[in-house]
């Protein structure tokens, strides 16, 4: 008998275990989408709508079907299947359907021999436009009542009041994802009439349910594989260039590439909404919220997109975490001819988060009141009802102790350096030291976890014993995350061996996943590989009568009792799961309900330099405390953190996209400026392990929440410097000097 | 035009047209995918090249203008499969996520640390601050070249 040789895996939970694919990215072998290439290849391109609305009054594709190279020119009218697409509402024609919409809306695609051959061909065919006067005021878009949810949330008494009052409007601009890898795909015709597709996607059973639709195609003719992702945040949830690669491919029976270039790219994916926010908070003597009440607005541009949900969320983390007995909040999500707006990390909690703790900063000044004692004798804790819904939490939310760990964190020296490097503008600039002032701000957001409102929000894994290892099949996507390499750890644990690989299926092979959005793959596909696993186990260890199962076989109090190959006598041994979080509901006709599944909380501190006179910003330092309901990776706790927080700097003082009069001014990298290392602050991070009610061993998914209070903190921040009362993100120079 | 260019310590002739970049011809015709298109115009670093000496964004470079010229891309910065230190680093302290800025970083890194091999914190940053990452904050970067100067634990 072979007694026991081990019994600890290594790379389990909670190592900072390598990530699998790590190795072929550092030497440039990852294959990314628009790396893909295959035989016969022929390019993709779009031409786009240079109005924002306007109506097409003729296409002529004769002169680019005329160019050599040229193998299929398409239009709307050669969609074969439903017309319209869209992943809540099918509101989005394939290509433009007699009227533009938006500035950049897709109106023909073009196939040819090569990249440039399919642009020029795309450039030279001729539309007669008739234009339209955009609707582009989202005020004005709310009024005439042109919107695509509006969602009222009453909660207590409306009449009641407290002493002290505070009001506000507030603005956020338009952030873009501005992932690095493009939006890109490679359809190859299957030779039986149907597809292998293989685009940047965060969800490829929704894009495929979408695809065969338009396409009027039976679902096992098309299979949507997940490819390489070059970052998301979001751009990746809605259908891009899918279905008109997928149309090329099936015109020309050819295998075809598109990629976008960066300019198509702002434009061919949806963005953060842009908000207006007006708030009104009261209080009693000694700080308690008495009421909160609030009108937000969201434009989300030409489509409906993820709108619907996003503005659900705004209006329910419309108070941030604390408690709160009378709410109204009243939000629509407006449509306009702005660019379409939808998922980015956040997702409509960044615009409330952003309005209700500037509120919370004015209320403290009003108070006379440090702005962490107001919030600490407000905050939400587990067991209390949320403040717009009602409902009560159900799982973990140390709101406190999130705000106690990032005050806890050292502060930077308080010396600011006469290095011009290390000065608000840089280099390039001229703020002499004895200039700058510093200022430190503090904010403390709450978001919900996964999706909420009743949808029947699941993911399938399945888990597979073989001689040669353990295989976890997902369809989920790995954006960058580290979704792998947790879903490897979970696996270990559970199955006792390190040799765990993870298996990107197709969509033909498993069922969905759901998005990587919503902060939802650690808790859903990690709940879905930690629930296959543990039934994996079982299964093995019942019909081999043990006590523990180890990287060569069965045990029973310490005896191998079966090897592998003897568990896998008859080939493969698998378990397959579908695994849902708690049920949750509509709102009822209050706004009120249980209507998510899950909380998470974070806290961010910032320290900024700023010069008063020239208006310019140096972040200096931003930390942040997040709970993570256990830390199964913590090394990519920190780099979600870290990346998190920088987005939502960018936010506070630089990232905006210009759309004037439905017109993006600026999209480039050039011109839609994103932090660099220089701009980069240092950032400390603190985790929290209060276990949750739901996902493998208590951990909470932290994709969003790092973003979320980062940009009110900074903004807290200059305004501590400067005393100054911004109202709007960005801040940009002209609002600190006051032009 | 037909042109010769040595790529990763081999000789490479081709053929190309007069406006395309050293980047398209990589990724294209030699097959060298592993340097990326993001920007396509010198603003994000991911193409990030050594070209005779220097390193460059390869979307600026004319592809014409690289005949006679010497490149390294990521894929020629390991040698006898051995990763140089700025991968190991990088994958040791977790500075790749979504990897797409990760071959300009290795080849800006690499480049800077044989001219430089202990810089300042600040002189780090500068140096790099022409490669743009969107996932990690730079945090786990700064850490992975710490441990390869000698600045980290």
């Amino acid at each position: 008998m072979t007694t026991r040789h081990k019994s600890v895996v290594k790379g389990g939970i909670g190592t900072s275990v390598l990530r699998p694919d790590g190795g072929p990215k550092v030497v440039g072998k990852f294959e990314y989408a628009s790396d893909l290439s295959s035989g016969g290849m022929l390019w993709g391109a779009t031409l786009r709508s240079p109005h924002a609305h306007a109506r097409l009054l003729k296409i002529d594709i004769a002169p680019a079907v005329a160019m050599v190279g040229v193998r299929a020119v398409l239009t709307q009218d050669d969609v074969r299947g439903e017309p319209l697409f869209g992943q809540e509402e099918q509101d989005q024609p394939v290509l433009c359907d007699g009227v533009a919409r938006y500035w950049g809306e897709p109106v023909a695609v073009v196939a040819a021999d090569d990249e440039e051959t399919a642009r020029l061909a795309a450039a030279a065919i001729v539309v007669e436009w008739e234009p339209l006067a955009p609707l582009v005021d989202p005020d004005k878009a709310a009024d005439e009542g042109s919107t695509f949810r509006d969602l009222t949330v009453k909660r207590g008494n409306e009449a009641a009041t407290g002493s002290v009052v505070v009001e506000g409007f507030y603005e956020t601009a338009t952030q873009d994802q501005a992932p690095l890898g493009p939006e890109a795909g490679l359809a190859v015709p299957d030779g039986l009439g149907g597809l292998d597709l293989y685009v940047t996607s965060q969800w490829v059973h929704v894009d495929h349910r979408q695809i065969i639709t338009c396409l009027d195609m039976e679902p096992d003719q098309i299979r949507c594989h997940p490819a390489g992702i070059g970052g998301a945040f979001g751009s990746r949830e809605d259908i891009s260039l899918h279905i008109h690669v997928a149309m090329l491919s099936l015109a020309t029976g050819r295998p075809v590439k598109m990629v976008y270039d960066r300019s198509e790219s702002f434009v061919g994916h949806v963005k953060r909404h842009p908000s207006r926010m007006w708030y009104r908070h009261e209080a009693d003597e000694d700080g308690r919220l008495v009421k909160v009440e609030a009108r937000l607005i969201l434009d989300g541009g030409a489509y409906a997109h993820t709108s619907r949900a996003v503005i659900a969320n705004a209006a329910y983390f419309a108070v941030g975490p604390y408690n709160c007995d009378n709410v109204i909040v009243e939000a629509s999500a407006v449509k306009t001819n702005n660019p379409p707006c939808g998922a980015m990390r956040g997702f409509g909690a960044v615009q409330a988060s952003f309005g209700s703790e500037m509120q919370m900063d004015r209320l403290a000044e009003a108070l006379d009141m440090d702005p962490l004692e107001l919030r600490r004798r407000n905050f939400l804790a587990a067991g209390d009802p949320l403040a717009t819904s009602g409902q009560i939490i159900d799982g973990s939310l140390p709101t406190l102790a999130v705000l106690d760990a990032v005050e806890s964190i050292p502060l930077p020296v308080d010396t600011i350096e006469d290095d011009p490097r290390l000065l608000p503008g840089g280099t390039g600039l001229t703020t002499p030291a004895s200039s700058v002032v510093r200022g430190v701000g503090y904010a403390v957001n709450i978001k919900n976890l996964a999706f909420s409102e009743g949808f029947d929000d699941y993911s399938e894994a399945r888990a597979v014993m073989t001689t040669g290892g353990v295989e976890v099949h997902t369809a989920a996507m790995e954006v960058g995350q580290g979704l792998v390499t947790v879903c490897q750890q979970i696996a270990r644990t559970i199955l006792g061996t390190d040799d765990v690989d993870v298996v990107w299926d197709d969509t033909s092979q498993i069922g969905s996943a759901g998005s990587t959005s919503a902060s939802r793959q650690t808790q859903m596909t990690g709940g879905a590989v930690h629930a296959a696993s543990v039934g994996l186990r079982d299964k093995i260890l019942e019909a081999h009568g043990g006590d523990e199962l180890l990287d060569d076989g069965v045990y029973l109090r310490g005896e191998l009792v079966a090897t592998i190959e003897e568990v896998c006598a008859d080939g493969p041994v698998e378990n397959h799961v579908r695994f849902r979080h708690p049920e949750t509901f509509p709102p009822d006709e209050n706004g009120l309900g249980d209507i998510h599944a899950g909380f998470v909380v974070s806290a961010h501190r910032a320290v900024v330099d700023v010069d008063p006179e020239l208006g310019l910003v140096r972040v200096v330092q931003v930390d942040t405390a997040q709970d993570v309901g256990k830390a199964l990776n913590p090394q990519a706790i920190v780099g979600q953190l870290e990346g998190g927080t920088l987005q939502g700097v960018g936010l506070a003082v630089m990232e905006q996209l210009v759309v004037d009069d439905g017109v993006i001014k600026n999209p480039t990298f050039t011109d839609y400026l994103i932090p660099t290392f220089v701009d980069a602050p240092a950032v400390n991070t603190r985790v929290i392990e209060e276990g949750d009610h739901f996902g493998p061993f208590g951990a909470k998914g932290i994709g969003e929440s790092p973003t979320i209070s980062s940009t009110p903190a900074v903004v807290a921040a200059i305004r501590a410097a400067t005393g100054k009362d911004l109202t709007r993100v960005p801040v940009l120079p002209e609002d600190i000097i006051g032009i | 035009m037909n042109i010769t260019i040595t790529v990763n310590g081999e000789e490479r002739a081709l053929d190309v047209t007069g406006h395309e970049s050293l980047l398209s011809v990589l990724r294209n015709d030699l097959e060298l995918p592993g340097t990326k298109d993001a920007c396509e115009q010198g603003e994000c670093g991911s193409c990030t090249v050594v070209f005779d000496g220097e390193a460059v964004c390869s979307c600026l470079v004319m592809a014409a203008d690289a005949d006679g010229s010497s490149v390294t891309t990521v894929e020629g910065v390991a040698s006898d499969g051995h990763l140089h230190p700025v991968q190991e680093a990088m994958l040791a302290e977790g500075a790749v996520q979504c990897g797409f800025c990760t071959p300009g970083f290795v080849v800006a890194g690499s480049h800077l640390l044989e001219s430089n091999p202990h810089p300042s914190e600040m002189e780090l940053k500068e140096a790099l601050s022409g490669n743009i990452c969107r996932c990690t904050g730079y945090g786990a970067i700064l850490r992975a070249f710490d441990t390869v100067t000698g600045e980290g634990s």
